[in-house]
């Protein structure tokens, strides 16, 4: 028995590394030595900024993941693909007519999708991408929303798809579309909105601001996290 | 009787809302309910006719994938142009194996289409399963003296094997509306084009051939065309807009769907009574809610 810790060989960009076995794409990348300046974000499956493309050994098919997220495995072939160069429309929401097929009319290449499903097959958050695509398709705003609500932007839709659709930045629109349109105005924001105005955060912000770093940094390190989400429960 | 399961198309979802409703209205009415056939996908439009492009089947053959997935062995098709490019597809993929083979290879990620799934026009399934007897039983507001224009257009009889009936002398909507009670106008157009998807690069070509099919209906004493199609709907319905009383020498046809006529003769009151026909009912004493039972 060797007391060498576990190794994975994996390669990245055609090269091989051994690195930890267990730990994630992005782990192992830093250990490997490359240091992120662009495509790493929050490391924590939220921000989308870090897609990643990798093959299993003896396997026909891509993969597609979040580099903060998964884990490696031994004898996969990866890249990162963190950008995706999509332009996004331009919009203004409240001169928009959610009744008429509008994000057709921004997003026209949507009719070029032929059901092939590849953008389905890309999506690191398992999204039914194709579906939302179809639902836009018809104009059903409410499906778009229902079925993207998940999508971190990441991307990796649009970089795999043969129509070359837009689908992450149509699919936030129609969620922005939906969220003036449709969905019920939340009570709560208005009542806070209502709040602010009447100052009722103002000594506690002029608290924060004429504080020290000190104090500030003793503060945050005395914040309850627990308490804080059992009050929003 | 088993609901079978009816493909709607993008259209009826959003421009030709009135087709799907007054479709599923009458369905009910004539106790053959139709469903949705769940997470469907586009037609496809338009059946790639070469015969190695089969990725523009793809997406015509996952909504039979979808149909198999019901336990279902029919696929019914309300939209003429969706009916034809799905049962072109559904003929390829059914009748040669390595056609279906590939299609299924490359939608790795569904079960393997078995083939065997029929592809079906609302109007065969009234014709062939109600029957025009049928049809005539529930009708309880007939609709005396209308002068209806039957347009088939291309997509709904063509080509042969695909069609429903024959592209010479089609039938199927005549007993459709003579079992309605209407009066069936011929024309020379009726299985003409309406100039279809020119609409959208050439609208004058496709303006000049459906002015052509309203004028022939028109000169013919027609106050309703009927069509099974949104395409051929829109193209009319344009023409008709585009060219007014002038060009047409008085009031215009109405273009209305074959099933928004049925739930008038059925008296279905929930399904509304597009505008410009509400006139021509009105001219011939069939108000929106006189009559009905």
């Amino acid at each position: 028995m060797s007391d060498e810790p576990a190794t994975t060989r994996i390669f990245i960009m055609g090269k091989a590394y051994d690195v930890p076995a267990g730990v994630t794409i992005m782990d192992a990348m830093e250990y490997a030595g490359y240091r992120f300046v662009r495509g790493a974000g929050c490391r924590s499956g939220f921000c989308g900024a870090c897609g990643t493309v990798y093959r299993k050994e003896g396997d026909y098919r891509l993969e597609f993941a979040l580099a903060c997220q998964e884990m490696v495995e031994d004898g996969i072939h990866l890249t990162q693909l963190p950008f995706t160069p999509a332009p996004r429309e331009d919009y203004v929401l409240e001169d928009l007519d959610p009744t008429e097929n509008v994000l057709l009319q921004h997003y026209p290449e949507l009719a070029r999708c032929v059901a092939c499903n590849t953008c389905t097959k890309a999506c690191p958050q398992d999204l039914e991408v194709m579906d939302y695509i179809q639902a836009a398709l018809r104009g059903d705003l409410a499906r778009v929303v229902e079925l993207s609500f998940d999508c971190i932007q990441c991307g990796l839709c649009a970089m795999r798809c043969p129509a070359d659709i837009k689908h992450y930045h149509m699919a936030q629109m129609a969620r922005r579309l939906y969220g003036v349109s449709a969905s019920p105005a939340p009570g709560h924001l208005a009542e806070r909105l209502q709040e602010m105005e009447a100052g009722r955060y103002e000594d506690e912000l002029d608290a924060l601001v004429a504080a020290s770093t000190e104090e500030l940094k003793a503060r945050y390190a005395e914040r309850d996290i627990e308490k804080s989400s059992e009050e929003s429960a | 009787m088993d609901p079978i399961a009816y493909f709607p198309g993008c259209s009826l979802k959003d421009s030709a809302r009135p087709f799907e409703l007054s479709a599923l209205a009458v369905m009910e009415a004539l106790g053959l309910p139709l469903i949705e056939l769940p997470r469907w996908t586009c037609c496809g439009t338009v059946a790639s006719l070469a015969t190695d492009d089969l990725m523009h089947h793809v997406s015509s053959a996952r909504n039979l994938v979808r149909t198999q997935e019901t336990g279902g062995k029919e696929l019914v098709a309300l939209c003429s142009m969706c009916f034809n490019t799905l049962k072109q597809v559904a003929a390829r993929v059914n009748g040669d194996v390595d056609a279906r083979d590939k299609v299924n290879a490359f939608m790795d990620e569904e079960e393997d289409y078995e083939g065997g799934i029929d592809v079906l026009h609302l109007l065969e399934l009234l014709r062939d399963r109600v029957g025009w007897d049928a049809v005539e039983e529930r009708v309880n507001r007939p609709l005396f003296d209308v002068p209806v224009s039957a347009y088939y257009g291309c997509t709904l009889v063509r080509p042969k094997g695909v069609g429903i009936d024959g592209s010479d002398a089609p039938s199927v909507l005549g007993g459709l509306l003579e079992a309605l009670g209407a009066s069936v106008i011929a024309t020379p157009f009726d299985t003409e084009c309406c100039g279809s998807y020119q609409i959208v690069d050439r609208r004058d070509l496709a303006m000049d051939r459906a002015l052509r099919i309203v004028v022939a209906a028109k000169t013919r004493g027609a106050e309703v065309i009927v069509t099974s199609c949104p395409l051929c709907q829109h193209n009319l319905e344009q023409a008709v807009g585009e060219f007014g009383e002038e060009a047409l020498n008085g009031a215009a046809p109405a273009v209305v769907y074959f099933t928004e006529l049925m739930a008038i003769a059925f008296g279905l009151e929930q399904v509304e009574v597009p505008a410009r026909l509400q006139p021509v009912l009105d001219a011939h004493r069939l108000g929106a809610t006189e009559g009905a039972t």
